[in-house]
């Protein structure tokens, strides 16, 4: 098959592999249809986060037919399923607790070993994102190996077309969780920085869960005009002080919760064996940290504070004594995918919540390198790439 | 001059965690699972291989002597035998290597109820003592050079048979070669 293969900093291809095969029983076989770059994927393009391997297959946002089932699937060949980026096995503390992306049993024993050592506790699995998340190969690619198929895929009623349903496998749920995690109430004005795909899904789901105003930070224009779509208010940090207006904007208290879905480059993503080469890279990129330390110094007393965007190290200079006496609360983490696809499904499909908006390219899976290059070097009209396999 | 007291951390967190001439070590882990279940699947040692990827095979000798066949490099492998010593249904089980054995060491498996119907709290305690010559250096390195990581490895490969019903692999490929 082809698929989009990891080479290095900067270097990915389409080359070919040995299909996938069933291997556990409760795995299935996906012909993917169509699959999405992420933001989370252009850190992996960068090269910034360790346990990459050569050859490693890429892509956790993908859908498909199911063309393969292993003896315990419940799946039926034919199903058109989305599948959460996650891979969780339904039946551990975490899964049953709705903790899905905490799951202990979806990252492969060895693989543990690093993030344990690194975090105190294993990460779970993911697919296409590199071997501290199980190594698992991704969804850019013609076929996927899918683990636990019983409990994660999201089958697809016949009618709803595939850029219609295809985001519930990630920054869907994503935007919808950061949202939920900023615990909005009643006048609250949310702040949201980042306008990308991760942020844009956050303004359209605080906006439905009842937030008075929401405020999106970004500097590309194009993008806050599609923050402004659902409502938002906008500011660009290149023309405007942040802090200050989100102050002005907000009768001189701030926000009462803030969203930070621009995260950082995982400079700090470190086994013991990378942290040198970590070391070199911090510096000029250790200031991607700016959003998140400028959401904690806006924030209002008492206020909320949720992080979407992934980070994975140490970072320095956090406004550590802004958290404390301020009180802020905070929440974060990768997310419980799982746990919203059927609510998420519905809204779609009574069409209270649109995805299609967001799609700027739709390419042959052939062009994913070029797709990669422009989705990172020209944000403004790229917006997002959904890749075609047929 | 009295006994320190000690703490309520177990002798394998502990900073002097040797017992005599034995190195202790062991891991526990929580299992969504019930105890009767994960001991039942444990007391049949024939499963054992299951979960324990180094151990090749498990033979019984007799009612309680267990033949433990090992793994080493270049296709060799090695013989623990060891007998049961402790044996309660549902809570515990013990071993001890016997003088066949080409290395001592003695284990103790426990399952108790976590709290709150979280499943069942499985403890591994593996106690050896660094064996001597060329082979004993052999079967160090490749069994016991980290026995802790191995029993959380092996711990963790239960769980997920229990709980999943099978072992996580982020291989896309069947192995070929099931003996590798
Ligand atoms: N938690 C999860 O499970 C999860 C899932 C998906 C993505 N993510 C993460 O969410 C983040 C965003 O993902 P995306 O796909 O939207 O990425 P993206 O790169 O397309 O968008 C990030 C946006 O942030 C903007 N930005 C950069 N610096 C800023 C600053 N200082 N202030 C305001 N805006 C700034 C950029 O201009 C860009 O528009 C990434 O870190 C990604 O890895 C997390
Ligand atoms: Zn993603
Ligand atoms: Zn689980």
């Amino acid at each position: 098959m082809r698929a989009l293969t990891w080479h290095g900093n900067n270097d990915v291809r389409v080359d070919t592999h040995p299909d996938p095969e069933i291997v556990n029983p409760r795995d299935v076989i996906l012909k993917v249809t169509s699959t999405a770059i992420c933001g989370s994927d252009l850190h992996l393009f960068d090269g910034v986060i360790p346990g990459m391997k050569s050859g490693d297959i890429l892509g956790h946002e993908f859908m498909g037919e199911v063309v393969e089932t292993g003896s315990r699937s419940t799946l039926k060949k034919g199903q058109r399923v989305v599948v959460p980026f996650t891979i969780s096995c339904g039946h551990c503390f975490f899964c049953e607790n709705q903790q899905f992306s905490a799951c202990d049993n979806g990252n492969p024993v060895e693989k543990q070993d690093a993030s344990e050592m690194l975090y105190g506790h294993a990460m779970g699995a993911a697919f296409g994102y590199s071997h501290l998340t199980g190594g698992y190969a991704g969804g850019q690619a013609e076929y996927v190996r899918v683990p636990f198929s019983d409990v994660g895929p999201i089958i697809i009623p016949d009618g709803l077309e595939d850029d219609k349903v295809l985001f519930l496998s990630d920054i869907l749920p994503t935007g919808w969780m950061a949202a939920e995690n900023a615990q909005i109430e009643r006048g609250d004005t949310v702040a949201v920085w980042g306008a990308g795909p991760v942020g844009l899904f956050a303004v359209q789901s605080a906006m439905l869960m009842g937030a008075e105003q929401i405020i999106c930070i970004d500097h590309h224009p194009h993008r806050l005009e599609l923050a402004q779509q659902f409502g938002a208010k906008t500011i660009n940090f290149e023309e405007t002080h942040v802090r200050e207006a989100l102050m002005e904007m907000t009768g001189g208290i701030g926000p009462d919760a803030v969203i930070d879905a621009v995260g950082m480059e995982a400079h700090g993503f470190v086994a013991d064996n990378v942290l040198d080469v970590i070391k070199q890279k911090i510096g000029p990129g250790a200031d991607r940290g700016h959003a998140l330390r400028q959401a904690l110094l806006a924030c209002r007393k008492g206020g909320r504070v949720s992080v979407p965007g992934v980070y994975g190290g140490m970072l320095d200079k956090w406004p550590l004594g802004a958290m404390m006496e301020k009180g802020l609360q905070i929440k974060t983490g990768q997310t419980h995918v799982q746990k919203y696809s059927q609510d998420l499904l519905r809204r779609i499909g009574e069409g209270e919540i649109d995805t299609t908006f967001l799609i700027s390219h739709r390419l042959p899976l052939e062009d994913a390198p070029m797709a990669y290059k422009n989705f990172r070097d020209n944000q403004n009209e790229w917006t997002k790439v959904v890749l075609k396999t047929a | 001059m009295s006994e320190p007291a000690h703490d309520d951390a177990p002798k394998r967190a502990r900073r002097d965690d040797t017992e005599g001439n034995l190195a202790i070590v062991g891991r526990s882990i929580t299992i969504n699972r019930p105890r009767a279940e994960l001991y039942a699947y444990w007391r049949d040692f024939s499963n054992l291989p299951s979960f324990m990827h180094a151990v090749k095979s498990i033979r019984m000798e007799g009612s309680d002597r267990t033949v433990w066949t090992i793994k080493a490099p270049a296709g060799q492998t090695v013989e623990i035998e060891t007998a049961v010593t402790e044996d309660v249904e549902g809570e515990v089980i013990g071993w001890d290597s016997t003088e066949n054995s080409q290395i001592e060491t003695k284990g103790r498996v426990t399952f108790a109820d976590a709290p709150a119907d979280r499943g069942t709290i499985v403890t591994a305690e593996i106690a050896y003592t660094p064996p001597a010559g060329n082979l004993g250096r052999l079967v160090a390195k490749l069994f016991m050079a980290e026995p802790n990581i191995q029993a959380r490895h092996e711990l963790k490969r239960f769980k997920m048979l229990m709980e999943a019903g099978e072992i996580a692999t982020g291989d896309n490929r069947k192995p070929t070669d099931g003996d590798e």
